[in-house]
């Protein structure tokens, strides 16, 4: 009898991938695998590809790895490695809260503290510096793909830098105690003994976060622009698929419309399961158990 | 802790700096966090008042009015949630930690994290297909099946992870008696584990009450009081996406005056529940 109740989740899972792949049937039929690869969405002509919105997910998730991963990682070691315990304890759990706040009122602090920091601040003494670099080029709005993977990045940052902490401490103590028996300073005990050990738990973390960088919706659509194009300048304003679903499907009227959005939905769906599951299956590898209140 | 040994030269110097940008890397993390807080607070504080927790929303142009629709809105939806997501997460979590250490219990673990993951706008999608379009409308029926298919997976992970802290003996002193299986589980394990499955509870309460994206398009919004669970349904969380990408001032305000309620409650309900939780779950790990 319980069993049928554990094994709901499985049966759920299964139904949600078939629910999703035969109503986006009629997309994927029309449009073929080049829906991957074509970048007009045109809702008029009923002409629909998925690329900008891939890019933009791609985009703003890598660069909220590039922002949150260095800091995480920094974090945890800080937090496993060199903090009394009371300190860590006290401050982990300070960090944790970040990831209770919901996505919406991050949002919120979005559109109307950090992208005119961005703006006024961040944007300008990028450009001054590296804006050579069409990377940094343009005219500066504050809100755009640096604001989306800067939200990201403040979202990924307490559940890498938890599971790597986790990771860290699963990491036996003799590792630790016979680098120092070789008179290793506490710096080079983490970088020779505990780092390259827990290394597959670390990446299973930092892929942990990508897959949540990929499927979040709400506080990047606030701030991420929405307007699909593939620019040069992280400046400019993108698109993600999470963005897309959530700003038109309420709006989509022709069969083929929603048909091709619930394809954007499975395509995230489907990258969701590979990314989790390579995570899931990293960290589990450690020893470390990823609970629902530390991990995920 | 153990003391570093005494070296010298650009070794001590590589170990100071790396203590220090690891520290830094704290204050950095934290950075965001305090500038949240303070900024929903002050804009919040200033905006919130009486009418916020009893009026209707006003019409665009009419000045005041407020969310108290969204508020029995949210909580309408959480309780739909929960009666679909807590007997799955519950019996799950149970299933997954009193019988589930062969290969099926490993599946449905991974399955449940795996689940955990799935972003909540394609949550969203699928019980719009599932529930909305068969019933041609928009409602809170739908806004609940999509919050339960959230909370389900994080109920049954903390309950599995709760119901392995009762003591064994328990278990066989209950059995030691004659008393069935299924009575021992559901009266004795269930029972000894109930602060701490509530714990869970709380933490998926508070998860679900903050999503937006699965109730765009299930619950959609809802301007008035609703009194049917068939139609569309107002939150906070929705409300407040609304307000804040709107371009009025007064909107704004709102926005921030239901940041600051949602806020509130989240922060509550996370540092309360890990208040009692943690030791227990401490007492397991290793180290």
């Amino acid at each position: 009898m319980l069993t049928v109740f554990g094994f709901s989740v499985v049966v759920l899972v299964g139904w949600m991938m078939i629910q999703l792949l035969v109503t986006a049937m009629p997309a994927i039929q029309r449009f073929g695998p080049a829906f991957l690869w074509t970048s007009r969405w045109d809702p008029v002509h009923n002409v629909f590809g998925a690329l900008t919105f891939a890019y933009g997910t791609v985009a703003s998730s890598l660069l909220a790895l590039v922002l949150a991963v260095p800091v995480s990682l920094g974090v945890a070691i800080f937090l496993a490695e060199i903090a009394p315990v009371g300190v860590s304890t006290v401050l982990s759990f300070v960090i944790e809260l970040l990831a209770s706040i919901p996505s919406v009122i991050l949002g919120l602090w979005g559109i109307f503290v950090m992208a005119p920091f961005l703006r006024k601040v961040v944007e300008p003494a990028l450009q001054g510096v590296l804006g050579w670099l069409p990377l940094f080029s343009g005219p500066m709005y504050g809100i755009g793909l640096l604001a989306g993977g800067m939200i990201l990045a403040i979202m990924l940052l307490p559940i890498v830098s938890s599971v790597s902490r986790e990771v860290l401490k699963a990491v036996p103590l003799s590792q630790r105690e016979a680098a120092y028996a070789l008179g290793a300073t506490r710096w080079e005990v983490i970088r020779t003994a505990v780092l390259p050990y827990a290394r597959t738990g670390i990446i299973g973390a930092v892929i942990l976060g990508l897959g949540r960088a990929l499927g979040e919706t709400l506080a990047v659509t606030m701030v991420i622009g929405n307007r699909p194009q593939i620019a040069t300048s992280v400046f400019q304003p993108a698109y993600t698929i999470a963005a897309a679903l959530a700003n038109e499907f309420s709006e989509a009227t022709t069969g083929i419309y929603i048909s091709a959005l619930i394809e954007l939905a499975a395509v995230l769906f489907v990258i969701s399961l590979i990314v989790n599951a390579i995570a899931r299956w990293l960290v589990w590898r450690v020893g470390a158990t990823p609970t629902a209140m530390s991990g995920a | 802790m153990i003391a570093a040994p005494a070296v010298g030269g650009t070794r001590r110097v590589t170990d100071r700096v790396m203590t220090w940008l690891t520290a830094s890397a704290v204050l950095i993390a934290m950075a965001p966090l305090a500038s949240v807080l303070i900024y929903v607070t002050l804009q919040g504080a200033s905006a919130l008042n009486w009418d916020f927790f009893t009026q209707l929303p006003k019409p665009v142009g009419e000045l005041g009015g407020g969310m108290a629709n969204a508020i029995s809105g949210s909580l309408t939806l959480i309780l739909l949630a929960s009666c679909l997501g807590l007997p799955v997460g519950i019996l799950g979590g149970l299933y997954l930690a009193e019988l589930g250490n062969g290969s099926l219990g490993w599946w449905i673990r991974f399955t449940a994290d795996v689940l955990n993951g799935v972003p909540s706008i394609v949550v969203g999608v699928f019980v719009y297909t599932l529930v909305v379009v068969p019933m041609k409308r928009f409602s809170a029926i739908a806004g609940g099946v999509a919050l339960g298919i959230m909370m389900a997976p994080l109920v049954m992970r903390t309950t599995e992870e709760l119901v392995r802290l009762v003591p064994n003996s328990l278990r066989e002193a209950s059995l030691a008696l004659g008393i069935p299986w299924w009575i021992t589980t559901l009266k004795v394990v269930l029972r000894t584990a109930a602060v701490g499955i509530v714990t869970g509870v709380v933490l998926a309460v508070a998860r679900i009450g903050g999503e937006t994206a699965p109730l765009l398009f299930t619950a959609f919004n809802n301007q008035y009081w609703q009194t049917r669970l068939d139609q569309p349904i107002a939150s906070l969380t929705v409300q407040l996406y609304n307000y804040a990408i709107a371009p009025y001032d007064d909107w704004h305000r709102q926005a921030w005056a239901a940041a600051l309620v949602l806020m509130s409650i989240t922060l509550l309900l996370n540092i309360a529940a890990r208040l009692v939780s943690r030791p227990r779950l401490m007492a397991r790990r290793p180290r």
